[in-house]
């Protein structure tokens, strides 16, 4: 009795299956997947696909995923691709899916496959080495494959800038960084912003704390509300969503008292859209400026050469403040000290670009460093 | 009338996936989705190809165990939500002794599944005792043992595992359940060996249950506590059993997560989700060794099969989540709706 | 219109089981009519019927002369039939009011009014000297008054005719009193009562006319100023009842059981026990007396080790077993049907089979280096069963399903089975019928007679001076007398166990 009770509930997951299979696609799938296997070198020259895998933070982090999005959309509209066909993107929900939703691209025939952020290095190694047909690309990390493209950013120089507007703008002399997780490329956001603040503003302090994630907002929310409640004026996060959470602890604050001098700053894409307050009916904004890491310049770069034939694989590309890679978005009208910002920023973009100055990447570079 | 109940055990399930496939199917349909290409597109990405079937068995093996954490808990009467944090702790362990010795396969192997086991137990007897010791609800202990898990590996894997990275390195090639051959067949999905511990332990937890004295107990304990203690049961041992068991379960499925599926473990800024997923599986399966596996494949199937739902459907795979989330919920509910009766007809004896 | 309810022919079957057939039961208005029956001989299926639970087969039920199909119990509510539960049906957490306006709420303008419904409530309560407060909570008042709350609830829904099953099973004897007195409130306002109950006594006091049943069918109505107890259980049964179980004098042995100057406290740290001195001689039957509360369940879970007892000494066979493990006493020989046999005595979920084995489980042939057997304990369920007379569809049932009378013969076999030296039994005859009264009364005494000792701890008056060879009179946590069941009354017991030593007896009782 039992057993028959099994088979039934077998034989109703099956059924299940096979209408399902039944209702087409299949087929269609089949001859799909047969060009995969067979030509996909050809294929290679008739359409140039491309597509990315976000990391858990989501398409819409209004960040880091998102740039890279970006620069994947403006390119694909560019070389008159269709959405969904010739360009795409994967999401993962955790990092066990990254494998899987690199893999499934390619099996798609992707020929260029963006995994966006260090957590994917491993990833992007395994399935690099496994789909040697196809061209992989890792960004903020480093894949030694044939076949994979590393992109770094001197986030540092971003940062720098950052903080040279942080130290210009706060009154309390002291300025808040949010970071997401611990590591590497977290660091050079730090160490870099620091250096900034500290070049225009010696007396300033800087309050840092980590989230341990990027995709908790209201962590990043929690955080900010304790460091503007200890005098902090100025917050800068590098934390991707988790930054959502400064962004809006400000506004909170900016609501409640208008005349409260808080300020927040951006990271990877210009988040002024963040910023805004509307307060008996103007609008004001809290965001000063954002470091600028253009992960869609990158991406589009990569994507340009891997059509023209000329994809670095197996090299690592460093985007510097030089080559438009980082940088710093346009500065809030409404900070007194706009213009010495933007006169101290042109100085130093000048010694960064000429090789003069050489922002600190790390915590212990930042120890010996000095502006002069 | 012993029969029809257990047609009913296997009935709601069924109905209740039937359910929420049917509500996902309004719910696409009500926002502009082609649902038809949606269900194929799931169906694809979880058994249209071997590469996916493979990686729907490799994302069955930690729900197996996870469920089957819960499971045995709950047929012995205590409810373990802290499978996530067992999980996490069994992980830890598996890395570490993953990368910290250099021993033939057939020593460092079991070593590291052994650690995990025993990280996951050590790690559920704390609730365990603190019920058994002073009546403290493992509820809330374990909820809380949860956080403190994941900041106490995070921490971990920064300062001993690696020196401030935000992962640890790769185990040894010797700690590792990845199979050449598995990936083989399955072309290069990352099935591994862990599914042959999964289906053990299945068995074993249902061996266990039904066909020892320990069981025998465990099971007694779990109906009523006081007729068991009368009958010359130790029931603080038995709780604390029941919860270390339970706890070896998770940190198995940690073992598969570390030695399987990643080969590392890096430094996590939430839960995996997979402990709480085991409560689902746990649920569905009707807390049977059989039971748990066959629902540990369909949310391992609707999983991976969701990540080719915005690919080839163009649907956002959060409605797949809404799916897995209705399913739930109308399984819960029937069974709510039996524990209430239960309940009330209970109260009126006193 | 003589009959307010007329049950004809009833006929109610369940997949082929006969549970009622061609019952015949007429309620006069006014009236207090018993209906009697041994368990599981179908009274509350007839009820069930009657309440639109179940639909009758056969047969037709007449409301007031007019034939009515009952479809369920709203129909039932509407035509004026209430009935009270022996489990009560209310929620614990909710007050009296909230639990009587359950599925019936007042309300005004969407909201619950529940100021109308406690005056309301207030008002039916003073009516039929109920005296509920209506604003308690239910898990704050006893179970008398839960009852009482249970009449309410028909009451308040405009029941003419109430059923109760079972009511005084769960009852004190103060509260027995009052209860009585009630049915008598409500007959004098016009309703009319189907008393359903197994005990004899209480037909005899307060009943006008009963129906018989025996398993099944219906045996007859006769008017109880008619008839007497032993006739009725004659009929309920089938055969000859003795109520005074026939035993030969006691041989007493050696002592097994040897209390000294035993201290227990009980759960809320309260001493209990206070210095108990109590011995049990093989080959006999001790009965200890006593109204409850005075330390009986403490002594018992100290002996069996289910407590920790402070001081002194307990010997089974000259051992000393004070605190040691509950296991490890009962290897020592003891055995204990214990008193709630729900809460302790057996895994509800668990089948019969299993709960046969629940002491010895873990011991050859059951199982063997841990593995169980099912085969041979099913085995051993099955000859248990047969032997025990326990009334069951098969040994794979669950526990549960068994009435409680069934559930306490199959306690009674596992534990007898054992064959222990010592025989704890604490209430072994709560709430069952005359005839499985009658059976373990007998099986105790089997005991006995093959030398065994058995410690019986009742509240019933009547089972210590029947079964027992001494009695025992506990008071506050003390044997304030042993008496000689052949040379005492009822009243002087009822001294004893109210607290007036046996030697100031007289004087004590002024007081």
């Amino acid at each position: 009795m039992k057993k028959r009770k099994f088979g039934l509930t077998m034989s109703f997951l099956l059924a299940a299956g096979t209408i399902l299979g039944a209702c087409g696609g299949g087929d269609t799938d089949e001859a799909e997947k047969e060009g995969t296997t067979g030509d996909s070198g050809n294929k290679t020259e008739e359409t140039f696909k491309v597509a990315m895998v976000t990391d858990v933070g989501g398409i819409d982090d209004k960040s880091f995923n998102q740039s890279a999005w970006k620069g994947i959309k403006e390119f694909g509209e560019e070389n008159d691709l269709t959405e969904g066909d010739g360009y795409t993107y994967l999401q993962s929900q955790s990092d066990a899916d990254y494998t899987t939703n690199l893999n499934s691209l390619a099996r798609k025939n992707y020929n260029l496959i963006f995994g966006v952020g260090f957590m994917m290095q491993e990833s992007v190694n395994e399935i690099a080495a496994q789909q040697k047909d196809f061209n992989f690309s890792i960004i903020d990390g480093v894949v030694e494959q044939p076949n994979v493209a590393s992109i770094l950013f001197k986030e540092q120089e971003a940062s720098f800038l950052a903080g040279i507007a942080a130290g210009l703008t706060t009154e309390t002399n002291k300025v808040g960084f949010i970071g997401g997780v611990t590591g590497a490329v977290i660091e050079r956001f730090e160490a870099g912003f620091i250096a900034g603040v500290k070049a225009v503003n010696p007396e300033a302090e800087v309050e840092v704390q980590y989230a341990e994630a990027f995709d908790k907002a209201e962590m990043g929310q929690s955080i900010a509300s304790k460091m503007y409640s200890s005098n902090v004026d100025v917050i800068i996060h590098a934390a991707g969503g988790t930054g959502n959470g400064l962004f809006k602890e400000a506004r909170d604050l900016k609501q409640k008292d208008p005349s409260r001098k808080i300020w927040a700053i951006g990271v990877d894409s210009d988040q002024t859209a963040e910023g805004v307050v509307e307060i008996d009916g103007k609008e004001q904004n809290v965001i000063i400026t954002s470091a600028l890491k253009r992960v869609d310049v990158a991406v589009k770069d990569i994507s340009a050469k891997a059509k023209e034939g000329n994809f670095p694989g197996g090299e690592t590309s460093v985007y510097t403040l030089a080559d438009d890679g980082v940088g710093l978005a346009p500065i809030n009208d409404a900070v007194e000290a706009k213009a010495d910002i933007e006169a101290k920023v042109a100085e130093y973009t000048e010694k960064i670009k000429s090789g003069d100055l050489v922002i600190p990447g790390t915590l212990k570079e930042l120890e010996t460093f000095s502006a002069e | 009338m012993q029969m029809s109940s257990r047609m009913k055990n296997i009935l709601t399930p069924i109905i209740a996936v039937l359910l929420g496939v049917l509500v996902g199917t309004i719910i696409m349909i009500a926002s502009g989705y082609n649902a038809i290409t949606a269900y194929q597109a799931l169906w694809n990405g979880a058994f249209g190809d071997i590469y996916f079937i493979g990686e729907v068995i490799r994302q069955t093996i930690p729900y197996i165990l996870a469920g089957l954490a819960v499971a045995f808990a709950f047929k012995t009467g205590l409810f373990n939500i802290g499978v996530e944090g067992q999980l996490l702790m069994g992980w830890v362990a598996a890395i570490w002794v993953g990368v910290s010795f250099d021993l033939p396969k057939i020593i460092h192997l079991p070593l590291a599944v052994l650690a995990a086991g025993v990280a996951g137990a050590l790690w559920a007897f704390i609730p365990g005792y603190l019920k058994a010791r002073f009546r403290v609800h493992e509820v809330i202990v374990t909820i809380m043992l949860n956080h403190t898990a994941l900041y106490i590996t995070n921490q971990i894997i920064r300062s001993v595992l690696s020196d401030g990275k935000e992962r640890t390195d790769m185990i040894a090639d010797s700690a590792s359940l990845r199979s050449v051959f598995l990936e083989g067949i399955t072309d290069y999905s990352r099935m591994h060996w862990g599914i042959t511990i999964a289906i053990i332990c299945a068995i074993i937890m249902w061996f266990i249950l039904e066909k020892t004295t320990t069981g025998f107990e465990l099971r007694a304990v779990g109906f009523n506590e006081h007729a068991s203690q009368y009958a010359g049961m130790n029931v603080k041992r038995n709780i604390i059993l029941s919860m270390v068991i339970s706890g070896i379960f998770a940190g198995l499925a940690g073992a598969m997560e570390g030695l399987g599926t990643f080969g590392y473990m890096a430094v996590k800024g939430g839960f995996t989700g997979v402990g709480f997923d085991g409560i689902a599986v746990a649920l569905l399966g009707g807390n049977t060794a059989i039971g748990v596996v066959l629902a540990a494949l369909l949310f391992g199937g609707l999983k991976v099969g969701a990540l080719n739902m915005p690919l080839e459907a163009g649907v956002p795979n959060e409605l797949v989540d809404i799916i897995i989330a209705l399913i739930i919920i109308f399984v819960a509910s029937s069974y709510i709706i039996r524990w209430f009766i239960d309940r009330v007809s209970k109260k009126g004896v006193k | 219109m003589e009959y307010v309810i007329e049950m004809l022919n009833i006929r109610k079957e369940f997949s082929g089981f006969v549970a009622n057939d061609n019952i015949t039961l007429q309620l006069k208005k006014g009236e207090i009519h018993a209906l009697l029956g041994e368990n599981g001989a179908g009274k509350s299926t007839l009820m069930n019927v009657l309440f639109g639970l179940y639909q009758p087969e056969k047969g037709e039920i007449k409301v007031k002369g007019e034939t009515v199909k009952i479809t369920d119990p709203n129909v039932a509510n509407d035509l004026g039939i209430g009935m009270v539960h022996q489990h009560f049906m209310l929620v614990d957490t909710f007050t009296v009011t909230e639990n009587i306006i359950l599925g019936k709420e007042t309300t005004k303008g969407g909201v619950i009014d529940i100021k109308t419904a406690e005056d309301e409530v207030r008002k039916i309560s003073e009516r039929y000297g109920l005296a509920v407060d209506p604003q308690a909570k239910i898990s704050n008042i006893s179970v008398g008054m839960q009852q009482r709350v249970e009449i309410l609830k028909t009451l308040y829904r405009g029941a003419d005719i109430l059923i109760f099953d079972e009511p005084t099973a769960v009852l004190t004897p103060q509260e027995i009193k009052e209860l009585i007195q009630i049915f008598k409130t409500l007959i004098k306002e016009g309703k009319s009562i189907i008393l359903i109950t197994h005990k004899l006594k209480e037909i005899m006091e307060v009943c006008d006319r009963v129906t018989v049943i025996r398993k099944g069918k219906g045996i007859g109505t006769v008017n109880v100023n008619e008839t007497n107890p032993t006739d009725l259980a004659s009929l309920m049964v089938g055969r000859d009842v003795e109520f005074k179980t026939e035993k030969i004098d006691a041989t007493p042995g050696v002592e097994v059981l040897e209390i000294e100057n035993l201290k227990v406290k009980d759960s809320r740290g309260v001493q209990a026990i206070k210095g108990l001195n109590l011995s049990l001689r093989a080959g006999e039957i001790l009965g200890i007396a006593g109204v409850d509360g005075n330390g009986q369940t403490e002594l018992i879970e100290a002996i069996t080790g289910l407590r920790k007892a402070e001081s002194g000494s307990v010997k089974i066979n000259r051992k000393n077993v004070l605190n040691l493990p509950p296991r490890k006493v009962t290897e020592t020989g003891l055995g204990h049907i214990p008193q709630d046999r729900h809460k302790h005595g057996l895994v509800l979920n668990y089948t019969i089979g299993e709960n046969m084995v629940l002491q010895t489980y873990y011991q050859k042939p059951f199982s063997k280096s841990g593995v169980m057997n099912f085969k041979k304990i099913y085995d051993k369920a099955r000859n248990l069963i047969s032997e025990f007379d326990v009334r069951t569809p098969s040994e794979y049932t669950l526990a549960r399903a068994l009435s409680g009378g069934n559930q306490q013969k199959a306690i009674i076999g596992r534990e007898i089975d054992r064959n222990p030296d010592i025989l704890i039994a604490a209430q072994p005859t709560r709430g069952l019928d005359v005839g499985a009264i009658e059976f373990i009364h007998k099986r105790l005494i089997e005991q006995r007679d093959q030398g065994k000792a058995v410690l019986l701890v009742s509240f019933e008056l009547d089972e210590i001076m029947n079964v027992s060879d001494r009695i025992a009179v506990i008071y506050e946590g003390e044997i304030v007398a042993i008496v000689d069941p052949k040379e005492t009354t009822e009243q002087e017991l009822g001294l004893l166990m109210a607290g007036s030593k046996k030697k100031e007896a007289g004087e004590d009782a002024n007081v």
